[in-house]
């Protein structure tokens, strides 16, 4: 039996099927640009301490010349409020921004697809008790819940990610499910139905390959915005307190008259460092999407 | 299902979606730690009377959920329950003053900032989106692509503070508060200035909202151009600019309106940091100075109403969508 149903054709489709994302993923211009701009943050992230001029992380004794310090050869970008070397906190900034988005998106998406996928296959009760609560979530803003829990909870970088898994699971849930729902009508599966494979054995085989390719182009968008809500929250005051980021540096940097004294090299770098690696992460998303998911391929007014 | 039988669907599911986010308001605030009143009645310098009169104050000497020595619904859950359906939202930790006076005071300011860059984004948003489609594969496509993908990838907070800083240098605008203290006192001095005020935390906000509009309504309407009605008044000989105003705006305009009330979650968000930034006297910045000052009644009250509206605005455009698509209600 396994035998015969190994011979189904969707995995090898699917290894197929990653060559061709990965083809045409670098094929596109858009595509490109995106993981050109992700390898850089990866390698500034990855090699901070050997890449940075200075330990960010180093206690600084600030005198009233050393603050706000425009740039110079000693600090390439100036130094921040506490006298510190920006540059050297905007490299190890990189690594707060990439581990939230990793370790978020890998449980959310994790989460949403789990949700999706047993939503879809079972259908009926299971499926519209799941999809009702979703539904519930989907509604909540996220920044208000993010703000109450992490206050409440304390500002660390696991509540952090905790309050953003807790909101962004709906999204791929919504997605998966849809998708799925289509799949378990397709003749592959009705036919491995029909000759009793399990519904694990399906789901494992023949659902899963399939809306994979839908679930990373998701976990790029999940990516983008946990990275998005974590600067957000730090520069409402709440990022982890022990750890640099680009959010807090900002929130320091407005905070602490950074504009008042035309400090740009304190605000502009964090600030472009985020727009840089969401930048790269949506691209990556919206070209993937675009790839496995192409939609309204005629137009007929053209 | 007949139309009011998903009408009445909607409406439920709406209830027992704000049900649940007083649930979870309650639970949130009630179980977690962190809330300065309940770290207080532990505090071992006060004397017990002390700590037994903040028990009283706020309600914590009832049991949590339900009562069972006595009344049953004599229970903090029940208490805070009673008093949001009278509108009681308890007493600011910082202003010591009731929440839903110091809500309703600043409810207005972030109703006008929202509204009017809301309105703005969906007709610029609506306009370059339609463009975009209608050039598929054109320079304006392609420029309105990576617009939209650009803003969706600026943070809100770093938007408004580089508008702050133009604003206030380049173009000499008011960039914090809403009213320039001891102006004039005349009504048209006071809505210029109000207006002058606005408007860079409103350009903020617009610029944020327009690159999603603009993404959906290009999805939308290219989606529509698909089909094969288009292809037939083509055939028939009607101008594209018939075509699109009577065939392909009114089902492309269909999930914009689902669309932008789910994202109106967003909006709440970007008031939040919007309003941080430029001090504007809204929800958000109560938020963010509930969050600096450990303000629970009050983050606690904006989040409610936060959720609340969210909530009912969502199924509003859901009405509002089964009501000009004859196709739902199946």
């Amino acid at each position: 039996m396994a035998q015969v149903l190994s011979q189904a054709p969707t995995s090898v489709d699917t290894e197929a099927g990653w060559r061709t994302i990965w083809r045409q993923l670098r094929r596109s211009p858009m595509g490109l640009a995106g993981l050109c701009m992700l390898a850089v943050v990866l390698f500034m992230a990855i090699f901070a301490p050997w890449v940075a001029p200075y330990d960010p992380y180093a206690p600084v004794r600030a005198r009233i010349d050393t603050i706000y310090a425009p740039p110079s050869a000693e600090h390439p970008l100036g130094t921040d409020d506490g006298g510190k070397d920006v540059l050297s906190a905007f490299i190890f900034g990189a690594r707060v921004s990439l581990i939230v988005g990793f370790v978020a998106s890998a449980i959310t998406v994790l989460i949403g697809g789990l949700v999706g996928i047993v939503a879809g296959y079972y259908g009926g009760r299971v499926g519209g008790a799941l999809m009702g609560v979703t539904n519930i979530f989907l509604v909540i803003p996220d920044l208000p819940l993010y703000v109450v829990l992490v206050s409440l909870l304390g500002p660390s970088i696991w509540n952090i990610i905790l309050a953003i898994i807790l909101l962004s699971w709906t999204g791929t849930a919504r997605l998966v499910y849809a998708q799925v729902l289509s799949i378990r009508e397709r003749q592959f599966v009705t036919r491995a139905r029909a000759i009793g494979a399990s519904s694990g054995y399906i789901i494992r085989k023949h659902i899963l390959p399939l809306v994979l390719p839908i679930i990373l182009a998701q976990n790029a968008l999940v990516i983008s915005i946990a990275i998005l809500s974590e600067s957000g929250l730090a520069f409402l005051g709440l990022g982890d307190p022990s750890l640099i980021s680009w959010g807090t540096m900002l929130n320091f940097a407005f905070g602490r008259g950074a504009v008042s004294v035309g400090a740009w090299w304190a605000l502009l770098p964090p600030g472009l460092g985020i727009v840089w690696v969401v930048l790269g992460w949506t691209l990556l998303g919206y070209v993937i999407e675009d790839i496995v998911n192409p939609r309204a391929r005629t137009h007929h007014l053209m | 299902m007949s139309r009011s039988d998903y009408i009445i669907r909607r409406i439920g599911m709406a209830a027992l979606t704000v049900v649940f986010a007083v649930v979870m308001n309650f639970f949130l605030f009630r179980v977690l730690p962190g809330d300065p009143a309940k770290a207080g009645i532990r505090d071992p310098r006060l004397t017990a009377a002390a700590q037994q009169s903040i028990r009283e104050r706020f309600g914590l000497d009832k049991p949590l959920l339900i009562n069972l020595e006595g009344n049953p619904f004599d229970s903090q859950f029940f208490r805070y329950f009673g008093n949001l359906l009278q509108g009681d939202l308890g007493i600011s930790y910082n202003f010591n003053r009731p929440v839903a006076d110091l809500l309703r005071e600043r409810l207005i300011n972030t109703v006008l900032l929202v509204g009017v860059g809301e309105v703005l984004a969906i007709i610029i948003g609506v306009a370059l989106g339609l463009l975009a489609a209608w050039r598929r594969g054109t320079a304006i496509d392609v420029g309105v692509l990576l617009f939209g993908l650009f803003t969706w990838a600026l943070p809100t907070f770093f938007l408004a503070i580089i508008l702050l800083i133009i604003g206030s240098t380049f173009l000499g605008l008011p960039v914090a508060g809403i009213r320039t203290a001891g102006g004039a006192s005349d009504p048209w001095s006071q809505i210029v200035d109000v207006g002058r005020h606005m408007m860079m935390p409103t350009l903020t906000l617009t610029i944020i909202l327009l690159g999603e509009f603009m993404l959906i309504m290009r999805s939308s309407l290219l989606e529509v151009l698909s089909e094969d009605y288009i292809l037939t008044a083509k055939a028939k000989g009607l101008s594209d600019w018939v075509i699109l105003r009577d065939h392909a705006m009114r089902n492309a305009m269909l999930p914009m309106i689902a669309l932008i009330a789910l994202t109106l979650g967003f909006t709440v968000s970007g008031s939040i940091l919007i309003e941080s930034v430029f001090s504007w006297p809204g929800l958000g910045s109560a938020v963010f100075e509930a969050v600096g000052r450990r303000d629970f009644p009050m983050l606690q009250g904006a989040f409610m109403l936060f959720t609340v509206s969210v909530i009912l605005a969502n199924t509003a455009a859901d009405l509002l969508y089964a009501a000009l698509d004859p196709r739902v209600s199946v």
